[in-house]
């Protein structure tokens, strides 16, 4: 017994007085600590000597096919022409102004596809949730159609449809100055002038003040009871303001209403076929993942919750806005990020369809200069940036809204 | 005497409270209802109720008629282009047409009974891998050797060795849903291991394994898919050594299974982070080491939570083999697409896209179908 003692344990009172067994030398192999330093080396050793390979081949061939690296090709004139660009650009500009353009175009996309998205997506998930069982079946069963086909196709599709459109003099007429045709789409817009400022300037004080009496509303329903209706107040502020700015100048603003002269429309705004159908195609097909995931949120709402503001009084659109939609939005907005951020990045699909997108753009300048290295190294470090922002965002986020737990 | 809380200083800490009983609202009915009265008041029960109903009606009923006039009532089944437009309908003669060249794209016709068998062997494998009474390590190894076999018989070779007996054809005479398949079933058969080395590196102790697996997964989950097709078409030509040649579809494979990887890396991430504490710990306390541990106590449970997870990005993967247009390869869709340009038959882009879609859609909702099923059986285990 006692040798199975000191063999088991050398710190028990009887074996006090025994000196300490020699700490045992454990194998290099065996030591976690240096096991995992060597491993570390070796990959680091890996990692180096296939970045250095991969760099002297490359250095070796593109020395045997005459190119070289460098941003020079930048400053030279890119003699192609752009089809739509939000600022001027003419084929004797270079290539770094052809670049920004192609950025602008990616951002003017992804902006108002992900304005659209939401609407179309918060609106659709809402729907699938309808008591109505033939509005959520017809939801359903688009949003089953658009997230089983992929992407490309259905951007093929609506690209097909709106070439088969018929020409600017048959134009489908869908609303007032708003028309329909192989050239895309043209719709009315407000022409710009300076006097358009004081409007823009009552605009925001109506903002402003409808939310000051949304808080008012809020401290007078907390103290007596009494909720009277803020949107009454909101719209006349909203609305009436910029009204009132705009009648003061005597109505300078004037609306650009396309019409048809000739063979095709001047006036009012115009969205390329490309534009239309990129558009159109991304926003059906992401709303249809929008809706998935508000309908997921809303569901993920506990029960409780809904019982007890409905047990509280609380109309059907209170306990939306002050029950459910706060804890939804919890649940909702990570994915709904990752959502708007392959938004983005489908953009780029544009090159198939000939948008001007950033790739495309990319695509065009290295097929003339052979400099596919440096384009595409600046396409992916620029959506690189867009995706890591958001994701340094959302964990921003994600702290500050996750639930405290005790 | 009204209750006191109304009193302007506790108002102020407790808010409105009120101060009368409300009364009694009359039971709901609705139990008592026959089912036609039930029905009625399903769909026309508020005004609101209503106007949705019709609202969808009315939706229905603009889109249906012209919808199901071109697809099937003036639609032509047989017949050529010239009976097709005089019809005016939907021309499904010319995807009869154009049915075998979606399939097998320019692959030689004498030899299709190779891709034939591929397709065939794909198809028993399939059947046999979503039964889980044959789910097992012994699966894995069939799939492995099958694999080996599609890619023999489609090729005639395996990296360059020849198989005895076939006749080589070179990877850009393949096409159609072959090459479709090839991109989607080898990109995840290659992607499952290489996601799972990642997502144990993102959660590995030692710091320079996890930059470099987090720098990786960042980095091919940042830029869009376009962006590795292309890196794989324009710029690893320049990494191999000058004379080395990789074939073009392979590139692409590369591209794909490297993207597909780093998704799943994320899918694996979850389920490890889901597995609880003490389950590592435990395996640590009976004194497992680090791969016992994954391989015994850890991956299987995480792996089988996020079955369904895995089963999503896959059906994600197989939609963006599509993008392979962009760089030129014969895939389903670009192929399909090819045939739009037949002298004979010009015009019908429409019918190729519907059915194209036809084909995405049914391969897409029946995973998504099985893996919503799967998740219910998986979990029948943890049903209380």
């Amino acid at each position: 017994m006692p040798i199975a003692m000191s063999t088991l344990d050398a710190s028990t009172p009887d074996a006090s007085s025994r000196p300490l067994p020699e700490p045992t030398r454990t194998a290099l192999w065996n030591d976690p600590v240096k096991r995992g330093i060597v491993l570390q080396l070796l990959l680091a050793a890996f990692v180096l000597s296939v970045i250095w390979t991969a760099y002297g081949n490359m250095r070796a061939n593109m020395s045997a096919r005459g190119l070289v690296f460098g941003w020079d090709y930048l400053a030279r004139p890119a003699n192609f022409a752009i089809g739509e660009a939000l600022i001027p650009f003419s084929a004797q500009d270079n290539y770094g102004r052809a670049l920004v353009v192609g950025i602008l175009n990616t951002i003017k996309i992804a902006v108002v596809g992900i304005m659209l998205t939401t609407f179309l997506g918060i609106a659709l998930g809402v729907m699938r949730l309808s008591s109505n069982p033939l509005l959520a079946r017809l939801v359903s069963g688009y949003i089953e159609v658009v997230r089983n086909t992929p992407l490309l196709l259905q951007l093929f599709l609506w690209y097909a449809i709106i070439n088969s459109l018929p020409g600017p003099r048959q134009a489908v007429h869908f609303g007032p100055g708003m028309y329909l045709s192989n050239r895309g789409m043209k719709v009315p817009w407000l022409e710009w002038s300076p006097a358009l400022w004081p409007m823009i300037w009552a605009l925001v004080a109506g903002i402003i003040g409808s939310i000051i009496a949304s808080r008012m509303l809020a401290r007078r329903r907390g103290a007596t009871g009494e909720a009277p209706p803020l949107w009454p107040i909101a719209t006349g502020l909203i609305l009436g303001l910029p009204f009132l700015a705009s009648a003061a100048q005597g109505f300078p603003a004037t609306l650009s209403i396309p019409v048809l002269q000739g063979f095709n429309f001047s006036g009012g705004i115009e969205l390329s076929p490309e534009f239309a159908a990129l558009l159109t195609g991304l926003v059906l097909y992401t709303a249809a993942f929008v809706a998935e995931i508000v309908r997921g949120g809303i569901q993920s709402v506990y029960k409780g919750q809904w019982e007890a503001a409905r047990s509280l009084g609380l109309s059907s659109g209170q306990l939306m806005r002050l029950v459910i939609l706060p804890q939804a939005l919890r649940v909702i907005i990570p994915p709904l990020t990752s959502q708007y951020l392959n938004l983005t990045k489908n953009s780029s699909l544009a090159v198939a369809i000939g948008y001007p997108d950033l790739v495309h753009i990319s695509n065009t300048t290295m097929n003339q200069t052979g400099r596919a290295v440096e384009a595409i190294l600046v396409f992916a470090s620029i959506y690189l940036t867009i995706s890591l922002l958001t994701s340094a965002f959302m964990n921003w986020y994600n702290a500050r809204v996750a639930i405290m737990e005790r | 005497m009204n209750a006191p809380i109304s009193t302007p200083t506790t108002a102020r800490a407790l808010s409105f409270v009120r101060g009368e009983t409300l009364s009694q609202m009359p039971p709901p009915d609705d139990v008592r209802l026959s089912v036609s009265r039930r029905v009625a008041r399903t769909y026309f029960g508020t005004p609101a109720n209503a106007a949705i109903t019709i609202g969808c009606i009315l939706v229905l009923a603009w889109l249906l008629p012209p919808l199901l006039n071109w697809a099937l009532f003036k639609a032509t089944w047989t017949g050529n282009a010239t009976t097709c437009r005089e019809a005016g309908g939907a021309c499904w003669s010319f995807i009869r047409e154009k049915f075998w060249f979606s399939v097998f794209g320019l692959y030689p016709f004498e030899l299709r009974w190779r891709p034939g068998l591929v397709l065939a062997l794909f198809a028993g494998m399939v059947a046999i891998s979503v039964q889980q009474r044959f789910w097992s390590g012994k699966l894995i190894y069939a799939w492995i050797a099958a694999l080996a076999v599609m890619w023999g018989l489609m090729g005639g070779q395996v990296l360059g060795i020849p198989v005895p007996g076939l006749d080589p054809v070179p990877t850009r005479l393949w096409g159609g849903w072959l090459v479709t398949i090839f991109l989607a079933v080898f990109g995840a058969a290659l992607a499952y291991p290489i996601g799972i080395v990642l997502a144990l590196g993102r959660r590995s102790q030692r710091p320079f394994v996890r930059l470099v697996c987090v720098c990786w997964i960042e980095f091919i989950r940042g830029v869009p898919l376009i962006s590795l097709l292309f890196i794989a078409t324009f710029i690893v030509p320049l990494f191999m050594p000058t004379g080395v040649e990789l074939d073009r579809l392979i590139r692409a494979q590369i591209a794909f299974i490297m993207f597909a990887a780093a998704y799943m890396a994320e899918v694996f991430r979850g389920g490890l982070q889901a597995i609880p504490k003490g389950q590592y710990e435990g395996a640590d306390s009976i004194g497992l080491n680090y791969s016992q541990k994954m391989r015994l106590i850890v991956l299987p449970q995480a792996l089988k939570i996020t079955i369904p997870a895995q089963v999503n990005t896959f059906i994600g993967m197989f939609k963006d083999t599509t993008l392979v247009l962009i760089i030129g390869i014969f895939d389903f869709f670009t192929t399909l697409r090819s045939s739009l340009g037949d002298a004979n038959w010009l015009g019908f882009a429409t019918e190729a896209y519907v059915y194209a879609a036809a084909v995405y859609f049914v391969c897409c909702y029946a995973m998504s179908q099985y893996s919503q099923r799967l998740e219910i059986t998986l979990n029948e285990g943890q049903r209380r």
